[in-house]
């Protein structure tokens, strides 16, 4: 293995592990204030279809995003309703969206651009393109540094670094402000948030609403960054892998990132080690290696590593009445 | 005159069906303790939930320092200087002292001008009032009564005047509660108003300046503590029902059924419930276990069922010994001939949801005589509840019905058909009347004689002092885990009421 091979495994795994990461995050937040939320899968998809149908339509990378987080935000907010005002079953709400997500990405692309679900591919200012960041070039001659700077820290997309710029970010909201004090106490305790003269309801609205931008970047960053253009089911399974990784993070953004570049890097581990001859084990078949992430998830969620502790009051709709 | 700390005038409070408070009047000098007793359900921790704004009377009026005040939520509480340290305490188990305390008080978006503030004003509380805890223990690894002073400080830190209460000692020990009781002494001395709901009678003599007492719902009396005494608290707590006569003849207790030994029993947090309580109960005779509630009974009732695990003692129903320190399947203890009317018939009697035939054979399910190989026989359910029906005349008489659209009496009566159907050795009864209306109350009561008669050990279990006097053969009395005193069916409701409170046998009283 040289450094050329290493360092191309790393720039994927940090493209791979990005969508992951922006919708671990996104979980995080709306955990953290006790809603469950497995349509984070579903919320990506529809953002990854409204973006893209935005960036196809007027052409500009920038205009898909907002499209594609107002999408994945209104998805959220039938889920905050769902959830909290009707005080509804978090994981039935959740399956829901996945399904309604699944069926009118479909549906809706068929109807406006007749592609078989998808949409027309981007090209130019319709994508985001890589960033060369300043004396790249130049640095590639300086041994070991210059080539990881060169290739592996600059030459991203720019949701790349806004989703690894999130990561200290959350820490900081959810540790050291007073927002984020809050937010964790009413994923534990609500009564004590309630109590305590704060709003149970609005306090997890602005939980989910972030939670819906948040997966609208993931969105977006899968079908305007990653790929030139959206297609149907392109997400995968990612929003389970993502929340997989924030089980196994133990709902702790650090733990978070570092969680999902490990799925990431199993991603591009099974890309690469495809059609390989290993020594001993010979050729890997490319569907055990495709299914490693997922049997990790599994693995991971049926408990054999660590123990998770989810938010105490999770799951449960907050009822102040007897 | 200075104004009051707080008046309540006309609170009323509905919680569906159920009248909670029923136009409360109460004023609260200022720089006193007040003790407000009743009963558990007697709507005390409602009232106070209505001062702190966690729920809103439903008319009435709130004055704060002579004013009229709107409290609509805890904010407009605290607001008015109320601080409210609750039953059940309200922290989060994962947080900081620091954090739990400043939840809510935080004064700015950013968390780090706020936790220096909090440090100090914890020290200072530290050195004023002898509040000292760790401001960077997590809540979850403190001991109870330092999370009770957390709460404490939580409302002093928001700048509370007026404290309230709930139930404070109910989870402490001994020490921790006469700590606590010297701290609420010295808030007292600076001025603070302190308003405490207890049932605990001793507490309210020990600390308290004035008392109210409330009974189902309403608020009964309120006197100064140094003008009242023990025995006429714990009647007027109790109240003077309706005396009930129940038509009764001499009882021929036989053979030892129920036999209990050494039994102490815990409730989920660790707090010792039954102490060391020893009884037996003879076939054909009804022995009757009185006292405040939440003095050990339920959990008496529990680990004799085999629901809950003891930590000690022996059981022995029937000749059949069980040991009641280990787990327990109270199938097991159905099939010796031990029948169970839980207390709670919501709780743990009945599943409201289903159909009033299956809650009929709740439990006795797995009989042949409801099954048809692997099924239900719903056919034999149905024709059993149908007889069970008629015979308790249930109404109304559809056992297709959902249990939940049953009146309370016909509720309770379903799960004492199911029971005392079975015709049982041993019948556990906690609490067979409650809810229940006065038509219902006298045949339930009839049966329970019946069942006497017929030769059965049955032990009961009531908050109802009438209806332990009325029922009981034997009456036992217990308070605070233990078994205080045995007296007979005549005993009188003072002498009783005294025992209830906890009041040692004096040597007057024995004269």
């Amino acid at each position: 293995m040289d450094l050329a091979f290493t360092l191309n495994l790393v720039e994927s795994t940090i493209r791979l592990s990005t969508p992951l990461l922006f919708a671990a995050l996104a979980g995080l937040y709306s955990e953290r204030s006790g809603i469950f939320d497995i349509s984070l899968e579903g919320k990506m998809l529809i953002a990854a279809f409204a973006s893209a149908s935005a960036a196809a339509v007027w052409g500009s990378a920038f205009l898909g995003l907002f499209v594609g987080i107002l999408a994945a935000t209104a998805f959220s907010l039938v889920h905050g309703l769902a959830s909290i005002t009707y005080r509804g079953n978090q994981i039935v709400s959740g399956v829901a969206i996945n399904f309604i997500a699944a069926g009118l990405t479909i549906i809706l692309g068929q109807s406006w651009f007749s592609q078989g679900g998808r949409t027309p591919s981007l090209f130019g200012g319709g994508r985001f393109t890589p960033i060369h960041l300043p004396g790249a070039d130049a640095a590639e001659s300086i041994p070991v540094i210059g080539p990881i700077y060169a290739n592996v820290i600059s030459g991203q997309t720019i949701l790349v670094y806004v989703a690894f710029l999130m990561v200290p970010l959350t820490w900081w909201v959810l540790f050291r402000t007073r927002f984020g004090l809050r937010l964790r106490a009413v994923g534990e305790n609500p009564a004590a948030v309630d109590t305590a003269g704060i709003s149970v309801p609005w306090l997890r609205y602005r939980a989910v609403i972030i939670c819906g931008i948040l997966t609208g970047f993931a969105g977006t960053y899968l079908a305007v960054a990653q790929a030139a253009g959206f297609t149907r089911d392109m997400t995968a399974g990612k929003g389970y892998i993502a929340l997989a990784a924030l089980i196994f993070a133990n709902w702790k953004p650090v733990p978070v990132m570092f969680a999902c570049l490990l799925f990431g890097f199993l991603d591009a581990v099974s890309i690469r080690i495809q059609g390989v001859e290993l020594p001993v084990v010979g050729e890997i078949s490319v569907q055990f290696v495709q299914a490693l992430p997922y049997v990790l998830t599994v693995v991971l969620l049926a408990g054999f590593v660590g123990k998770a502790t989810p938010p105490k009051a999770g799951g449960v709709p907050y009822v102040k009445e007897r | 005159m200075a104004e009051p700390a707080i008046e309540l005038i006309g609170i009323d409070k509905r919680f569906g069906a159920v009248r909670a408070n029923k136009a409360i009047d109460l004023t609260v000098e200022r720089g006193t303790i007040h003790g407000i007793i009743g009963e558990n359900g007697a709507g005390k921790s409602t009232l106070m939930s209505i001062i702190y704004g966690f729920y809103q009377a439903d008319s009435g009026e709130i004055r704060v320092g002579g004013k009229k005040v709107e409290i609509t939520d805890p904010n407009a509480a605290i607001a008015a200087g109320i601080g409210m340290v609750h039953q059940h305490f309200m922290l989060v188990h994962n947080f900081t002292v620091v954090e739990n305390v400043m939840l809510g008080a935080e004064q700015s978006p950013l968390l780090r001008a706020g936790i220096g503030k909090v440090r100090a004003e914890l020290k200072r509380l530290e050195e004023d009032h002898g509040l000292d805890v760790d401001p960077d223990a997590v809540i979850e690894d403190l001991a109870v009564g330092r999370q009770q002073r957390v709460e404490i400080l939580k409302a002093l830190y928001r700048g509370a005047d007026i404290l309230i209460l709930d139930e404070p000692t109910g989870v402490l020990t001994p020490s921790e509660a006469d700590h606590l009781f010297e701290v609420l002494q010295q808030l007292r001395a600076e001025g603070k108003t302190i308003i405490l709901i207890t049932h605990k009678l001793r507490e309210i003599m020990a600390i308290t300046d004035n008392v109210s007492v409330m009974r189902q719902g309403e608020m009964v009396a309120t006197r100064k503590t140094s003008e009242t005494s023990v025995a006429e608290l714990a009647e007027l707590m109790v109240g003077r029902r309706v005396l009930l006569t129940v038509d009764k003849g001499e009882a021929r207790p036989s053979n030892v059924l129920l036999d209990v030994k050494g039994l102490t029993v815990k409730d989920g947090r660790g707090v010792t419930m039954v102490d060391d309580v020893s009884f037996s109960v003879r076939a054909g005779e009804i022995v009757g276990i009185a006292g405040v509630a939440g003095n050990g009974q339920s959990e008496l009732l529990e680990a004799l069922s085999g629901i809950r695990r003891a930590e000690a003692g022996q059981i022995s129903i029937c000749g059949r010994e069980i040991d009641p320190t280990r787990e327990t399947d109270p199938a097991e203890i159905r099939r010796i001939g031990c029948a169970h009317v839980p207390e709670d018939r919501h709780h743990m009697g009945l599943v409201l949801p289903f159909e009033e035939n299956e809650n009929s054979v709740l439990g006795y399910q797995d009989d042949k005589r409801f099954r048809k190989g692997v099924l239900l026989d719903q056919n034999a359910m149905r024709r059993d509840a149908r007889e069970k029906i008629e015979a308790y005349d249930i109404r109304p008489p559809d056992c297709r019905l959902k249990t939940s659209n049953f009146s309370g009496g016909n509720q309770q009566k379903i799960v004492l058909a199911r029971e005392m159907e079975r015709d049982p050795d041993v019948l556990l009864i906690g609490q067979p009347t409650r809810g229940v209306d006065v038509g219902a109350i006298e045949f339930i009561h009839k049966r329970i004689v019946e069942m006497r008669d017929a030769g059965k050990a049955i032990l009961l279990v009531s908050v109802e002092l009438d209806e332990i006097r009325a029922l009981s053969d034997r009456i036992l009395v217990m308070f605070a885990g233990r078994i205080v005193g045995e007296r007979g069916p005549d005993a009188t409701e003072g002498d009783l009421g005294l025992l209830m409170a906890g009041v040692e046998e004096t040597p007057e009283a024995a004269e």
